[in-house]
């Protein structure tokens, strides 16, 4: 394996953007560029990450590409998924050591419809979705399971606040080998890893998060003495887990993703690793860890550790 | 690039119009199992889960890779989901394929579906967006005048398409898995079959499938410990370029030449209608094949319906193209980039069974999507590299 780091990131947030997905990318992916003095053709390989059920439209990421300028032809790939995991794969592709640096986006504009209830349709389809259970009843759910269960209060709790869906995108610029060693203010990814757990919520343990904890472990975060963590807990009760789950000491300065500022979902998690980066690259903190999310009640996360350039 | 990556389990689905004996979790676990059987494997054997699909609205549902994390035995795992267009088999199987190679994963299992008869594609491929003439044809409607301009520009014969009709569906009565059995097909069915879009006929595009297609990868190590042997993979590629702009050639697009030409040069390969022994090609309209026999380089363009028409393509001929049948026998969309990928290994492994080519060594597999803008290529052999 060898050492890929963040050269730069740039990110675009709002409640609700009248701009589309092409214009939101083009700021963004033009600052990112920018930032880490890298020209198109430096980059060997780019990963982006969009989901078609925010606009209800199919191939969302075909147009996107019009904001890379695909021309020359590039070696491009793409995830369903946050843009955590298409950091992912960009850091998977640059371990071949053919291409030096990478550009990572993720795109997505959840004020074109309600996301709540959309996100109903990403459950089971014969067995759970046809009940519609939007996020917020499952939500709901696990906060009352955690309660119960003696993990928290109610007073702990507060009440539940709804996600603020916002639009928003984000852009990341990867570098390895002789184009890491040029780079100044980058941060390298020391260990990223990501874990799934069962989809129905009866089928697991509602009161941790155990794929955090295991994709912690397998990223080398645990117990680790880091100055800040980024995570992405679009519900505020889920900062809970996910601080028992990440198991840091009590010195770590922690940030959430949610609560009471815009979440954009499947941006969130790029934002979460990018605002790690940040704080790292400013000079504020030499390491961080980052957390990503996906699923109903914290199913797939996906957890990355970042330290200053040496 | 640290390990090596062979394929070391293929399973695939039967493919029919509609799977209604199974769900969409029945349906991808059921290739699955058997990729896992043919790599002498057990679930708990498998690190990570790669899987890849067409547009969620074709089933309904957003992400379906959390519903199925269950049923491909992921839980605990990492799981990753690709969507490039129909391409999307072929990416999600290179995805997979460089967590072995970069040394992340061991053993990695891939997976590609698409459950067309619990949706509507047709729909789904043609919705309106603002500001955009809308295309309420589909895929068939979109390619249709690219084929039109291939035949002008090549001069190709009309009888072409159905050459290839015929020939790919005459492929498929030898592989149990594939859709389409069709006893009867000859140049004559498929002339008198509806016009759809202009050129192309009832027959001369391919069906709507459910299906799903998987197989598991593996590093070196262990690649040796099973008794079947392994698909090596030599080289793989993927490549994209916009939709529309200005002066694009949409017949023969550079981003699936460039694809092909990297893809060969990691394969070794300098000559290609000469070096690889037979090609699984993504032609889901008949006259793609000899669209993409010029834009893959087996010939100059405007000569490829010139292969197709001395047979050079056919099971017996230099070059056979699609022994399985191809996508214009079995279509879940999703699946099918993977399908093509998977039956390329399973030639070089020898156990293509009744539509094997005999002494394929080298094999390429490839797969487009969106408007003739993504490609994903790998080639395969059965020698270690």
């Amino acid at each position: 394996m060898r050492d890929v780091a963040i050269a730069s990131f740039a990110q675009a947030t709002f409640e609700r953007s009248s701009k589309d997905e092409v214009e939101l990318l083009v700021d963004v992916i033009t600052r990112a560029r920018a930032e880490s003095r890298l020209s198109k053709s430096d980059i060997g390989f780019t990963c982006s990450a969009s989901c078609d059920y925010l606009g209800g439209r199919p191939f969302s990421f075909v147009s996107a590409l019009d904001a890379v300028g695909a021309w020359p032809p590039i070696s491009e790939s793409h995830v369903e998924m946050d843009g955590a995991w298409a950091l992912y794969e960009a850091w998977v592709r640059l371990q071949h050591g053919d291409v030096d640096a990478a550009l990572v986006y993720a795109f997505g504009r959840s004020s074109q419809g309600n996301l709540n209830q959309v996100l109903s349709t990403q459950l089971d389809p014969y067995f759970l979705a046809p009940l519609w259970p939007e996020g917020d009843s499952l939500a709901g759910l696990q906060a009352r399971a955690m309660i119960d269960a003696g993990v928290c209060s109610e007073d702990e709790i507060g009440s539940i606040a709804t996600p603020r869906y916002g639009d928003g995108a984000a852009a990341m610029v990867l570098v390895a080998g002789p184009l890491l060693e040029r780079a100044s203010n980058a941060a390298v990814i020391r260990g990223i890893d990501h874990r799934i757990e069962a989809h129905s919520i009866g089928a697991r343990d509602l009161t941790r998060s155990s794929s955090t904890q295991l994709a912690a472990e397998k990223a080398g975060a645990c117990r680790r003495d880091v100055d800040v963590a980024v995570a992405c807990a679009p519900y505020a009760y889920q900062e809970i887990l996910l601080r028992r789950a990440l198991s840091l000491t009590d010195r770590t300065r922690f940030t959430f993703l949610g609560g009471n500022s815009v979440y954009p979902y499947i941006v969130a998690g790029l934002s979460s690793v990018g605002e790690a980066f940040a704080k790292i690259a400013s000079g504020k903190a030499l390491s961080a860890v980052a957390h990503a999310t996906s699923g109903p009640c914290l199913q797939q996360n996906l957890v990355c550790l970042l330290e200053v350039q040496p | 690039m640290s390990e090596r990556c062979a394929v070391i389990g293929v399973g695939q689905t039967k493919y029919a119009a509609k799977r209604g004996d199974l769900s969409i979790a029945g349906l991808v676990r059921e290739a699955a199992e058997r990729a896992l059987a043919d790599a002498e494997l057990r679930w708990r054997d498998i690190d990570a889960v790669v899987i890849g699909k067409a547009p969620d609205m074709f089933e309904g549902v957003m992400m379906p890779e959390l519903y199925l994390a269950d049923a491909l035995g992921a839980v605990g795992k990492p799981m990753m989901r690709v969507h490039t267009a129909g391409s999307v088999g072929g990416s999600t199987a290179i995805a997979a394929s460089h967590l072995v190679q970069a040394g992340v994963h061991e053993r990695v299992l891939t997976v590609a579906f698409e459950k067309q008869s619990e949706g509507d594609a047709m729909w789904a491929l043609s919705p309106k967006y603002p500001f955009q003439p809308p295309l309420v044809a589909g895929a068939g409607g979109f390619f249709a005048p690219l084929i039109r301009a291939y035949m002008r520009r090549s001069g190709a014969p009309n009888d072409v398409g159905v050459r290839v009709a015929v020939k790919d569906r005459l492929n498929a009565l030898r592989n149990q898995y594939a859709h389409l059995q069709l006893a009867d097909i000859s140049p004559e069915t498929v002339l008198s079959s509806p016009m759809l879009w202009d050129p192309i006929r009832y027959l001369e595009t391919c069906p709507s499938s459910d299906g799903a297609c998987a197989m598991v990868l593996s590093n070196e190590a262990n690649a040796g410990r099973t008794s079947r042997p392994p698909a090596w993979v030599l080289g793989s590629a993927v490549r994209s370029e916009p939709a529309v702009f200005a002066g694009r050639d949409q017949i023969n697009p550079r981003a699936g030449a460039d694809c092909a030409r990297d893809v060969y040069r990691q394969a070794g390969v300098t000559d290609p209608v000469r070096e690889i022994d037979v090609a699984e090609i993504y032609v889901p309209f008949s006259w793609f094949e000899p669209m993409w026999l010029e834009n893959l380089g087996f010939c100059e363009p405007n000569f490829g319906w010139r292969m197709t028409l001395d047979e050079t393509t056919s099971l017996s001929g230099r070059l056979p193209v699609n022994p399985s049948g191809g996508v214009l026998s079995s279509n879940p969309i999703g699946a099918s980039g993977m399908i093509r990928f998977a039956e390329a290994a399973l030639q070089v492994r020898g156990m293509a069974g009744e539509h094997q080519v005999d002494g394929a060594r080298v094999a390429l597999g490839h797969a487009y999507g969106g408007a003739s803008q993504f490609f994903a290529m790998w080639v395969v052999g059965a020698r270690k590299p």
